[in-house]
């Protein structure tokens, strides 16, 4: 039956005119004085609203979080916040105090402890724990935010923004907001009379603040090589050796931590020295990552798009356009949505973890700790979708077919996890079982958190050698596969021997020594890089890092 | 401080080339491993410091893995370890073998 003809279609359209009309008196123009943004807040949004709060890994719409964790909960309550990632005190407050309820999120970090305790609390009712591309999906189906609150570098008077090289998740949130006749506030960190580069334009945008001081940026992904062990650098060479050089990998994405950046800074020393350049390495999907510079600089990587930028790496990122994806005004722009879908169709995802169990399943989850899952799983596992052919895909799509007696044609995603057995204290990286399945029960979860389940999982490197899980045909070999790379951990002592020496005459299992790396290679004078004064000169000064990593 | 001695072997095909010397230094999350030549009737003798309590299982299984992979014989091994992971003491052995090989 067709709708009544007195049936409104235009309620949301409706809605927000009065929402902007409330808030006219609140505001000049689109631009918003800072002393007024309780005001204006209270004026535009209300109860049980669908809230974005722009949260990134680099920069955070911080004041108005804070305003909006401040509101009056009894005037505004029940909102329901929909953001990417929980890193400041105030995206927990705003539930402590009342004035939301419900939360879909992606990642937690920092925040993890508390969040668990204000779900157990019953102060914090969880949608769903997303990865990126599901939650920013999901603004354009089901949780289209109604109101959202973001952060730009700069906006002119007409309310176009620039967001500077951490453009990040803007361009998701935006449009998911923006087309359903949403609200945006922007805060930046000033009001020009003309923007570089318009990276959301002004009619999106219905307000802007000048913030009292500029959003806040941490540089997460800045690794100082001064803090690279031999072991990593042990694993790196395997990595090279015995990943990207047989399988060819020129198109990959790496994790963020120390082991990956002991591969970056090997490339101009040790995959140089392999005759590799040229063949390896050629286009990355990551952060600009300080540590990649050599690697850059050397010739190796040619092309690198990025999610969001990292801090004091601007400059120099500018004076390699040919490299990074830079604007018509010179500066970057990142963008996690086409980053992670670069990264979902390479070749090879790298990065590490801090759980793995016996079929190699990996967690990131540690007891009464919810930290979300974040970009890893999307880089991290098998692109079922995928239909373009590549040698790397091929060779392992091979290998895995053989392994199961499939008959099938097909690619397959070179998905490798890079662990040392045990991490500092001892604590042991494998685990008979996650402390994933523990955290399901504490906080009621349906599902344990699994980062990277074991399935996608092609390769496990640890200091002992390379577990070729995509070549075992079954749970069994999987297994000791696994224990046969665990080197001293219970889990790694209750291989069965014979069995581990059997999969390594087939090629299962690799040691240093079958691929012909030299372990007494494995030592620091091997980095490109052995400080962060390294990393400056490699990059002609153009880089310059952020006090505390400075000891100069 | 807690001091480990043990033996290992007899090996029955001993790798006759393997000499003395020093590698690796006592910073924290690292060791120190000195090998030195004895008469042991083709056995090894591990003598470990450590300040880690509770891994005695640990450093059996990581010493005699080594001292079978490499057919170690007639050698006092001595570590001092300030912390260091078992991977980090499998590499440093592996180091001081490949260092010490041909050097009698």
């Amino acid at each position: 039956m067709k709708m009544s003809p007195d049936f409104h279609w235009d309620t949301l359209a409706r809605n927000t005119a009065t929402r902007l009309k409330r808030g006219a008196s609140h505001a000049n123009g689109k631009v918003v004085a800072a002393e007024n943004i309780a005001a204006l807040l209270h004026a535009v949004i209300e109860s049980g609203d669908r809230v974005c709060v722009e949260g990134n890994n680099q920069k955070h719409a911080d004041f108005l979080a804070s305003a909006l964790s401040k509101m009056d909960a009894n005037l505004v309550h029940d909102l329901h916040i929909i953001q990417s990632n929980l890193a400041l005190a105030s995206h927990l407050d705003v539930f402590e105090r009342g004035v939301a309820s419900r939360l879909d999120f992606c990642y937690s970090g920092d925040q993890g402890v508390r969040l668990a305790r204000l779900i157990k609390a019953g102060k914090i009712n969880v949608g769903a724990i997303h990865t990126y591309l599901e939650l920013y999906g999901r603004y354009f189906m089901d949780l289209t935010p109604r109101v959202s609150l973001i952060a730009a570098q700069s906006a002119d008077a007409n309310g176009n923004l620039y967001t500077g090289p951490n453009t990040e998740d803007t361009p998701a949130v935006a449009e998911g907001t923006a087309f359903k006749n949403g609200i945006i506030i922007a805060q930046v960190n000033e009001i020009v009379d003309t923007v570089p580069r318009v990276d959301v334009p002004g009619d999106w945008v219905s307000y802007v603040v000048q913030a009292p001081k500029p959003h806040y940026i941490e540089p997460i992904f800045t690794r100082d090589p001064a803090q690279i062990t031999e072991t990593q650098i042990l694993m790196a060479m395997m990595v090279i050796k015995g990943l990207y050089a047989p399988y060819q990998v020129t198109r990959l994405n790496h994790g963020i931590g120390f082991d990956t950046a002991a591969i970056e800074l090997i490339l101009p020393t040790y995959a140089e020295s392999l005759g590799l350049r040229g063949k390896i390495c050629n286009y990355m999907t990551v952060n600009p990552c300080p540590t990649l510079i050599p690697a850059i600089e050397s010739g190796f990587v040619k092309g690198i798009h990025c999610a969001g930028s990292e801090l004091g790496m601007e400059e120099y990122v500018r004076a390699r356009p040919d490299v990074f994806f830079n604007g018509p005004d010179g500066s970057m722009r990142s963008n996690r949505v086409f980053c992670q879908i670069a990264g979902h169709y390479s070749d090879l995802f790298i990065g590490s973890t801090l759980q793995v169990d016996t079929q190699g399943n990996s967690s990131t989850a540690t007891l009464n700790r919810i930290t979300g899952f974040g970009g890893a799983p999307n880089f991290g596992s098998e692109s079922r979708a995928r239909r373009h052919v590549s040698y790397p895909w091929l060779k392992a799509g091979e290998e895995s077919a053989q392994a199961t007696g499939s008959t099938m044609p097909r690619g397959r995603k070179l998905v490798v996890q890079m662990v040392e057995s045990f991490r500092e204290k001892m604590s042991p990286t494998f685990t008979e079982k996650l402390d994933a399945w523990q955290l399901m029960e504490d906080l009621s979860l349906e599902l344990p958190p699994v980062m990277v389940y074991g399935d996608d999982v092609t390769q496990i490197v640890t200091e002992e050698g390379i577990a070729h899980l995509h070549k075992c045909s079954n749970p069994q070999e999987r297994e000791q596969a696994v224990r046969g790379v665990a080197g001293f951990t219970a889990v790694g002592l209750k291989r069965d021997q014979r069995a581990v020496d059997n999969l390594r005459d087939r090629g299962v299992i690799q040691r240093p020594e079958d691929i012909g790396v030299d372990v007494s290679l494995a030592t620091r004078d091997l980095l490109a890089a052995k400080s962060m004064k390294d990393l400056v000169r490699w990059s002609g000064n153009l880089y310059q890092p952020p006090n505390r990593f400075r000891n100069w | 401080m807690q001091t480990l001695e043990f033996e290992v072997g007899p090996c029955a095909n001993p790798d006759r080339s393997i000499g003395s010397g020093l590698v690796g230094v006592v910073g924290s999350g690292n060791l120190e491993v000195l090998f030195e030549p004895a008469d042991l009737n083709d056995k090894v003798k591990f003598v470990i410091a450590t300040s880690v309590h509770g891994f005695d299982e640990t450093w059996h299984a990581v010493t005699r893995s080594c001292a079978e992979r490499y057919r170690l014989a007639n050698l006092v091994i001595t570590i001092n370890d300030a912390g260091a992971t078992p991977a980090v003491v499998s590499l440093r052995l592996m180091q001081a073998v490949e260092e010490f090989r041909g050097g009698l």
